[in-house]
């Protein structure tokens, strides 16, 4: 259909001409202003475009929507909508276009829009790391030493905001969008403009978080409480645009993958044959779906009482200080296991390809993975045990938030008896798999005292509870992620990546890791509260301990990185399309994959975990001959 | 690359590795949990200075005990699994033997866990229900120790960036400084003037949130003399991390004197202050439009 020639050599001063991520930026900050000026010319008395002005909350607030707005028609998300209205007929050509420029526009090629998410998110992670090795540069002595109050609060909140916020989308960003479609046969995803939208609405939010520095800061750390929240400065208002557009993400993104799963899988393709990574991604994106528009309307809410003089949240004024405390967390609960659940299922796709058997346990899995992800939708009260609200529930957030320990063990069993009796290779991405057993576990052991009402009153709001959900998110998250680059990259780009740098960089982090955050469980037994920039004299020797061993952590990152690019963009060895000897669909495929992922759509005719029963593979190319969708 | 060689015959490795693990793994757990137990349990926090405190002690140990088994099965199964069946580097591509399932692991692994987790929440209840456990339940609290009724009631007030407290039963004085008689049956009522702050006495086992117009009840018996920290445990804006102090258990003369010392300082002021009341609500510091 779409026979126009591609040019793919024009001027570079052309090329930057479009709708692109440069166009983007530009109409972007063309919108802030329009957004800041305007609600001048509605709300403030007196208007000078060049004198100082009177500043409201209103027309920061109008003034990043209008950027937001600017940004993504600059990308080029309105030409779809308007060629539509106008009779135009759909076209290819936002999937199909050519080079290095698609990974700066609006691409619908879920594979461009994997590798976009790849460095998207990577960049605000690392953004996120080097605030905390400005946290422990400030705890390297009891006192208050290095930063203002304030910007240590703000560097606080920023990287608990961006951990939080931006690696929701960690797995399911880069890897699910990636890979589904290749697992489940499908030549896209459902909605692939959509897929698109998620990924540059997400940049957008986490740059405007950064910006939060401009105004103030923020002071109330990632959760935003309330009343705090109204009492704070501009840079709040950055927090709540940041996480509600993050919300947005997060919505549309779980929404495209469930109808992606349930919807186009290729024939043969049951759910008892469905990828366990996919279940892993289903259960994620249910509670992403669910969950993220709480967050949105919640922050509406705050955002409501800062702008325009609602009460939601003000006691005086008939507002409580709970509500916002249960709409958080009725999000907050399953946004943890949204982060948690793929994880689990990264560790169980790849134990089958390491230790060379099949998938132990198939049913049980699932069952574990969708069991974690109804339950988590009964535990959040257990974030607030002491605040007074519902003492009398206190007792059923206790069993609820303990019974979901018996789905988590699911994964453990599963994944254990995968291992037994199998053929183990330590490559890299297996060794962080294994890590994520050994981290997972010390989270799960540590969260039983959190969640035990009786220890809770200690272990709340300490150091305790901050080590369990860093060794559960980094631990469980952050380590099967990078099992995810190791194991997919080579596929994603067809280069190959080297097992000894990084099986240095897995034992660097592992050691840096545990040595960073274990000590950090005896800091909050002995008392020492989070977020506080004082602590007693008597911790600062394990203090100094923690921050020597995260400024290590965070060099093996720099490690990583360093190698990563250079390997990328210099070495540049070519991978052999199935490098690790998988029976998945996705590493038969030819690398790099071709734009339209298939010539004859695949026939499944069992699981991707046949190791041990036979040759057959699990598929053959029997299905529509090559059209284009 | 071969992706499917020869798969290894079913059944040729007859060790019994099961076994192995189970008794490995029974010596251990046999061996550690009384250490754990009686080596470990006595430091956990957060000390026996109160009643709560000595109850989550408790709480504590059992709660180490139990989990010192589940640890000790993970260790010995992949010290096992990872050393034994470590592929060589020759036949690294040849497949496992094909077990897919096993009734009997996943119905044992099911109730064992089940079983666990029950019991752990069964007794976390017990040990909440018996006196509160220190922790802050609200203003109708459920777990309320027998004998609440002839408490000492505290008031303990919280504002940006400073505890004060309030004792009703003494005329509804103001004081800075938190000072309780030993061996006393204390109730903690914890509010706030502006935004959530938390009341955390460490030693004492007490977390209570204070919030902007809630009454947050906590109970604490006290035990010997002694001084203790208060910190803020809940992130309320700039000075959030100064704001600590210390408090006192005192003997029941030395706190006699104290409250009439505090009471002829407060009789000059009196009048300019509100009267006690469960919350206050002052004019929010709000911001925008
Ligand atoms: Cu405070």
């Amino acid at each position: 259909m779409s026979t126009m020639a591609v040019d793919v050599h024009p001027p570079v001063w052309r090329r930057l001409i479009g709708f692109n991520l440069l166009t983007g930026v530009i109409l972007g900050v063309g919108g802030w202003y329009v957004g800041w000026f305007g609600a001048h010319a509605v709300v403030a008395p007196s208007l000078s475009f060049f004198g100082d002005i009177d500043f409201n909350e209103l027309s920061l607030v109008l003034a990043y929507l209008g950027g937001v707005v600017g940004f993504l028609t600059g990308l080029g998300f309105l030409n779809y909508p308007l060629a539509r209205l106008r009779g135009y007929p759909s076209s290819l050509r936002e999937k199909e276009t050519q080079g290095v420029g698609r990974y700066f526009t609006l691409c619908t090629d879920h594979k461009v829009v994997g590798i976009q998410y790849l460095w998207g998110i990577g960049l605000f992670f690392f953004i996120g790391g080097l605030n905390a090795m400005l946290i422990r540069t400030e705890l390297l002595r009891p006192a208050h030493q290095v930063f203002p109050a304030g910007t240590y609060l703000t560097i606080v909140g920023v990287h608990g905001s961006m951990m939080m916020g931006m690696m929701t989308s960690g797995i399911l960003g880069p890897f699910a969008n990636y890979l589904i479609p290749l697992m489940i046969g499908a030549r896209r995803m459902a909605f692939p403009r959509i897929e698109a939208l998620t990924f540059w609405i997400l940049m957008a939010a986490g740059v405007i978080l950064q910006t939060t520095i401009f105004w103030g800061g923020f002071p109330t750390g990632w959760t935003g409480y309330e009343p705090l929240n109204i009492e704070a400065y501009q840079g709040m208002d950055c927090y709540i645009l940041f996480f509600a557009l993050v919300g947005i993400s997060m919505t549309l993104l779980g929404i495209n993958m469930i109808v992606t799963i349930v919807t186009m899988r290729a024939p043969g393709l049951t759910w008892t044959r469905l990828p366990i990574f996919a279940w892993g991604v289903l259960s994620t994106a249910i509670l992403m779906a669910l969950a993220a528009p709480v967050l949105v309307c919640t922050l509406s809410l705050a955002l409501f009482d800062r702008v325009v003089q609602t009460n939601f949240f003000v006691a005086a004024q008939g507002g409580s200080s709970y509500l916002y405390e249960n709409l958080f967390w009725v999000f907050g609960h399953p946004e943890v296991y949204i982060l948690a659940l793929p994880g689990f299922a990264i560790v169980l796709e790849m134990l089958p390809v390491f230790a060379r058997k099949p998938l132990w346990g198939y049913r049980l899995a699932v069952a574990g993975l969708l069991g974690v992800s109804l339950l988590s939708w009964f535990v959040w009260q257990h974030h607030i045990f002491v605040s007074g609200i519902n003492g009398d529930l206190r007792p059923f957030y206790m069993l609820s938030t303990e019974l979901i320990s018996i789905p988590t063990g699911f994964t453990f069993i599963c994944g254990m008896m995968t291992l037994w009796r199998g053929n183990i290779r330590y490559t890299t991405p297996m060794l962080f798999c294994l890590a994520w057993f050994f981290n997972f576990l010390l989270g799960g052991l540590s969260g039983v005292f959190l969640s035990d009402v009786p220890s809770d009153v200690t272990t709340h709001g300490s150091f305790f509870s901050m080590a369990h959900f860093h060794y559960t998110i980094m631990g469980g998250l952050v380590f099967t992620f990078f099992a995810a680059i190791y194991y997919w990259v080579p596929k994603m780009t067809g280069i190959q990546l080297s097992e000894r740098l990084g099986k240095i960089h897995f034992w660097w982090m592992f050691l840096a890791f545990n040595s960073t955050f274990a000590p950090l469980f005896a800091i909050g037994f002995l008392g020492q509260p989070r977020r506080a920039v004082t602590y007693a004299k008597s911790l600062q020797f394990l203090n100094d301990w923690v921050s020597v061993s995260a400024f290590a952590l965070g060099l093996s990152l720099l490690f990583f990185l360093a190698t990563f690019v250079y390997q990328l963009a210099f070495v540049k060895k070519p991978a052999e399309a199935n490098p690790w000897a998988s029976r998945s669909i996705e590493f038969q495929l030819p690398s790099p994959v071709p734009v339209h992922n298939f010539d004859r759509i695949p026939v499944f005719s069992s699981d991707p975990y046949g190791y041990g029963e036979g040759p057959a593979p699990s598929w053959t190319p029997a299905g529509a001959p090559a059209g284009r969708d | 690359m071969a992706t499917h060689p020869t798969t290894a015959a079913p059944g040729a490795d007859r060790a019994p590795h099961g076994r192995r693990v189970i008794v490995a793994w029974l010596v251990l757990s046999i061996v550690a949990t009384p250490l754990v137990a009686i080596f470990l349990g006595p430091i956990l926090p957060p000390g026996n200075a109160s009643v709560q405190g000595s109850g989550q002690v408790v709480d504590n140990t059992v709660l180490t005990a139990t989990i010192t088994p589940v640890f000790c099965l993970l260790l010995v199964f992949f010290v096992y699994v990872l050393t034994r069946f470590r592929a060589a580097p020759a036949t690294a591509l040849e497949d496992g033997p094909p077990l897919r399932n096993h009734n009997g692991i996943q119905v044992t692994w099911i109730v064992v866990t089940t079983v666990v987790v029950l019991s752990l929440a069964g007794f976390g209840t017990f040990e909440l229900l018996q006196n509160g456990s220190g922790g802050g339940q609200g203003p109708s609290p459920v777990a309320v120790p027998a004998g609440a009724d002839h408490m000492m009631q505290v008031q303990v007030i919280g504002q940006q960036w400073n505890w004060t407290y309030r004792y009703p039963g003494y005329g509804g004085i103001e004081t800075q400084d938190l000072y309780l008689p030993e061996n006393t049956y204390v109730v903690l009522n914890v509010t706030s003037l502006d935004v959530i702050h938390s009341f955390w006495a460490y030693a004492l086992g007490v977390k209570a949130d204070a919030n902007p117009g809630v009454d947050n009840v906590a109970y604490l018996k006290t035990k010997g003399p002694r001084s203790f920290e208060i910190r803020c445990a809940e992130l309320c804006g700039l000075w959030h991390g100064y704001m600590y102090q210390t408090g006192h258990i005192v003997p029941q003369s030395q706190f006699a004197a104290w409250i009439k010392q505090q009471q002829t300082l407060n009789a000059s002021i009196a009048r300019y202050m509100p009267k006690y009341s469960r919350s206050y609500y002052p004019d929010p510091q709000r911001r925008g439009g």
